[in-house]
């Protein structure tokens, strides 16, 4: 292969084959012992701790790692899986900078918090790697639950009922289970197939049934499932993808950052990828950020996020702005997209400058173009197939324990409303579903 | 700039800080290592009798107890006396205080408990030109069982026997090195004056475990399988050093008695603390066992920075200089009234003081919920546990509350001085 990063048009191998081993390797380093035993020193175990608090799944977190600082690793996985059973991904993906480790009274101290996600992380690897699962099942109930959707929310609830007894089938229109931890993430946060490992290892609890390219549709309805169990959980997360609304964006070349972040992580050869020499994303999320990232990292010779708000508006934090710039990335803010160009592939991206004021979003008459010969759309998702439930601002409406407007169907993660769109929040509305499921079977 | 020159009992010294007898003073390589880093003074490691000298275990000699971050807190050992031929240290001290004639070089002895051993070995050292002579009654482990160290050290008949042998046998000073493994320090330390001892030294090790083995289910350090008590020394044991010092320089009995004090000097802090107690010089071992001969420059500096910023040109302005305030409970103020107070601009909102407190002390912290916290000036009783556990310095302190005012816990009005003497709860002012 002769192509490099000036390789005009959409090309693969853009860069030496080692560089996409060097570039693909894990994003943060897991901490070594004793560089856990030095962290772990620095956590005051603060009374009702802020860290817990600002944790979605509110991990005691002053425990684990007074835990891990006590030589007990497995004591400390143990006391953050029986809050959050993907405490394994979260330490990977959780944007704790802006969660735990933001609450950190060290962080007002010091400027510098405890690192929380790398202690967790150092803590669910050293149990992980002995493949030793720490909860068992109770006895059977026979009460059987169907859960739509085997990412972070339907696994969280999945593994709480099968825990509690219940026996569970979770339908999953992918052919692997994950979800987004398996599908959505950028491939340095989760290296060494960690998603998969981390589905079969919280599958050892046992009662868990999955089946893959199961859909809701014609085979699979809400209806059909609640005449067969006892109860549903539908975590179906987001299926759709936003259209960018702009003129010409039916062309070549256009697609979702979604769909680009799913194939690059489900490819053995990331060399194999191709990605365009000019790539502008379009959005201000965390998709775009891993997107954008990713085309930088696959050999692109200019990657441009464009967010049609002021910085401050992103929905990546801070640190992950920070992470895109320093990949080289440029971040143009406050324009939007308003006509793709070219013959049938897309050749250039039209954008007009917008201010942000009391009346919306309004275009300053100003507009600029980027080369492009790939643009990736990460401007949110939408989402399909909830037909029947009521919904609230697009998602399927829910009380606080995910219960529906249909009587035995509850629903958690992206595609019900509340809380943040984080694998941890996902974790934390199927745990909680899983619980009110419980009570509500067992009439306690 | 202040002075640190030191004469302790004669013996003078560029500065007060002297390595103690241990491991660090073993041979003529480290005392010349730590004369060229800066130590004021060496006391060798302990010389036994002429003949073979003792052996050591080949296992760990060392326990250890850690604080956050590893950071050695205590250190207990098992090492015994010097394990070299008695002639072997004789020729070096006598070879490193040739080159260094400004600095104090003692030499520490411990010999069978009879007077023939004391005067053999005092006349075997007159040679070596060194300062003075150092009494180890203090080793608390292996030697005692042989009769010598703390076995002496605890018996003061013992101690003024051998410390009159050594002043007929000697004209060197003589200083007199006390076990703390005992219950009352002040009773060997009379024992050591009425001998004729030109100091004391204080304190020698406490008998310690520092660990137990939790596989092996045997007391660390572990030799083969088994352990022993070794002598247990380190920043830890600094404030009961720090109490045995102020015991003896308050006492009727031993008040002037020359003191070098020992016990956990890590600073120029820790060091002038001793000094304002009453010690005359400090000896350090666990702090340089720790990071090093190197670390006596912080010592110096910054016991000669405090001295200026106080005015004091020679130590001896410093010396004893807190003695008077050492007192007995009966005599402290039962009408000094202080009250906790947080620094809203320096919590961080940690909550520790809020658990102490509220859990273990006096629910005298009220939490908001937005955590900010804030004193009970109705329920505190000013412990000082709150500021103990803050981990932000001078976050929380204790303020005094002036004379008159009305202390909301008690109701009662701020008045002058009284104790417990003149306390109508006291049963003896009661009976009178």
């Amino acid at each position: 292969m002769s192509n490099s990063m000036l390789t005009p048009g959409i090309a693969a191998h853009r860069l030496p084959a080692a560089a996409y081993d060097a570039n693909f390797v894990d994003h943060t380093e897991p901490l070594e012992r004793h560089e856990a035993q030095v962290a772990a020193d620095r956590c005051y175990f603060c009374h009702d701790a802020p860290c817990i608090t600002a944790c979605p799944t509110s991990i005691d977190i002053p425990l684990f790692i007074r835990q891990i600082a006590t030589g007990t690793p497995d004591a400390a996985a143990k006391t953050i899986f029986a809050q959050n059973i993907l405490g394994g991904m979260c330490a990977r993906v959780c944007p704790t900078e802006t969660l735990c480790e933001e609450a950190c009274v060290r962080e007002a101290a010091e400027g510098k918090p405890v690192e929380i996600g790398r202690l967790q992380r150092f803590a669910t690897d050293t149990l992980m790697a002995k493949g030793v699962h720490p909860f068992t099942r109770a006895a059977p109930t026979g009460k059987s639950v169907a859960v739509v959707g085997a990412g972070p929310a339907g696994l969280a609830a999945a593994h709480r009922l099968a825990m509690l007894g219940h026996d569970v089938v979770i339908h999953d229109a992918r052919p692997k289970a994950g979800g987004l931890n398996e599908y959505g993430l950028a491939a340095y946060k989760t290296t060494n197939n960690f998603a998969q490992s981390e589905v079969d290892w919280l599958l050892q609890i046992g009662g868990i049934r999955v089946v893959t390219h199961s859909a809701l549709g014609r085979a699979l309805t809400i209806d059909g499932l609640r005449a067969s169990h006892d109860a549903v959980f539908l975590a179906i997360g987001l299926a759709g993808v936003n259209a960018l609304r702009a003129k010409g964006e039916d062309k070549d070349n256009v697609l979702n950052a979604v769909d680009f972040i799913a194939e690059l992580r489900q490819a053995d050869d990331k060399a194999a990828v191709p990605v365009g020499r000019d790539v502008v994303v379009i959005g201000g999320g965390m998709t775009a950020v891993d997107a954008a990232v990713q085309s930088k990292l696959l050999g692109a010779e200019n990657v441009t996020i464009v967010y049609r708000r002021g910085q401050d508006r992103m929905g990546a934090s801070g640190y992950e702005q920070d992470h895109a710039t320093q990949s080289g990335v440029r971040i143009i803010c406050n324009a939007m997209p308003v006509a793709v160009h070219g013959n049938g592939s897309v050749r250039e991206v039209e954008f007009a400058y917008t201010v942000d004021g009391p009346d919306g979003l309004k275009p300053t008459g100003e507009t600029f173009r980027l080369k492009a010969d790939q643009v990736m759309k990460a401007i949110g998702q939408t989402l399909v197939g909830a037909e029947g439930l009521s919904l609230s601002g697009g998602k399927i409406a829910v009380t606080s324990t995910g219960r529906t407007s249909v009587p035995g169907v509850w629903a958690g993660g992206d595609c019900a409303m509340g809380g943040d769109d984080l694998t941890v929040t996902a974790v934390a509305e199927g745990r909680d579903a899983a619980m009110d499921i419980h009570h509500t079977m067992m009439g306690a | 700039m202040a002075n640190l020159t030191t004469d302790f009992i004669g013996i003078r010294s560029p500065n007060p800080f002297w390595l103690a007898s241990a491991p660090p003073t073993d041979k003529e390589y480290n005392v010349r290592r730590a004369y060229e880093a800066g130590w004021g003074g060496v006391v060798w490691k302990t010389l036994g009798s002429e003949g073979p000298p003792v052996v050591n275990v080949n296992g760990p000699r060392y326990g250890a107890i850690w604080g956050a971050d590893r950071r050695l807190l205590g250190l207990n050992n098992i090492e015994l006396i010097t394990d070299r031929p008695l002639e072997v240290n004789l020729r070096e001290i006598k070879s490193v205080k040739r080159d260094y004639k400004d600095r104090a070089m003692i030499i520490s002895l411990m010999v069978p408990c009879d007077e023939d051993s004391w005067k053999d070995i005092l006349a075997r050292i007159e040679d070596t030109e060194a300062d003075g002579v150092e009494l180890n009654f203090g080793c608390p482990h292996g030697m005692a069982e042989r009769g010598m160290g703390s076995a002496v050290g605890q018996v003061p008949e013992y101690i003024e026997m051998v410390t009159r042998w050594v002043k007929k046998h000697s004209r060197m000073p003589c200083i007199v090195k006390l076990t703390p493994n005992i219950s009352d320090i002040r009773k060997p330390a009379e024992a050591a004056k009425k001998g004729g001892a030109d100091a004391v030294s204080l304190i020698n090790t406490i008998n310690s475990i520092t660990g137990v083995d939790l596989d092996d289910f045997a007391p660390e350090p572990m030799i083969d399988g088994k352990g022993t008590h070794g002598g247990y020394c380190g920043p830890a044991v600094k404030p009961i050093a720090l109490n045995m010092v102020a015991e003896i320089a308050r006492s009727r009995e031993t008040a002037g008695l020359p003191i070098s004090g020992i016990g956990g000097v890590t600073t120029w802090r820790d060091a002038a603390e001793f000094m304002a107690l009453g010690a005359g010089n400090v000896q350090v071992c666990t702090a340089a066992m720790t990071y090093g001969f190197k670390i006596v420059q912080e010592m110096i500096s910054g016991l000669s920075d405090y001295m200026d910023r106080k005015g004091f040109v020679e130590t001896q302005e410093l010396v004893g200089r807190a003695v008077p305030n050492v007192t007995d409970w009966q005599f402290l103020n039962l009408n000094y009234v202080t009250k906790a107070h947080i620094s809203q601009d320096d919590c961080i909102k940690c909550g520790r003081c809020y658990a102490a407190c509220e859990d273990t002390s006096h629910q005298a912290i009220a939490m908001s919920p937005d955590r900010v916290f804030t004193v009970k000036d109705d329920e505190c009783v000013a412990c000082n546990l709150c500021v103990n556990v803050c981990p932000v310095d001078n976050c929380i302190t204790m303020v005094e509350m002036p004379k008159g005012a009305v202390d909301p816990r008690t109701g009662r009005q701020v008045g002058d001085y009284a104790n417990w003497t003149t306390h109508p709860n006291n049963p003896a002012v009661a009976a009178e």
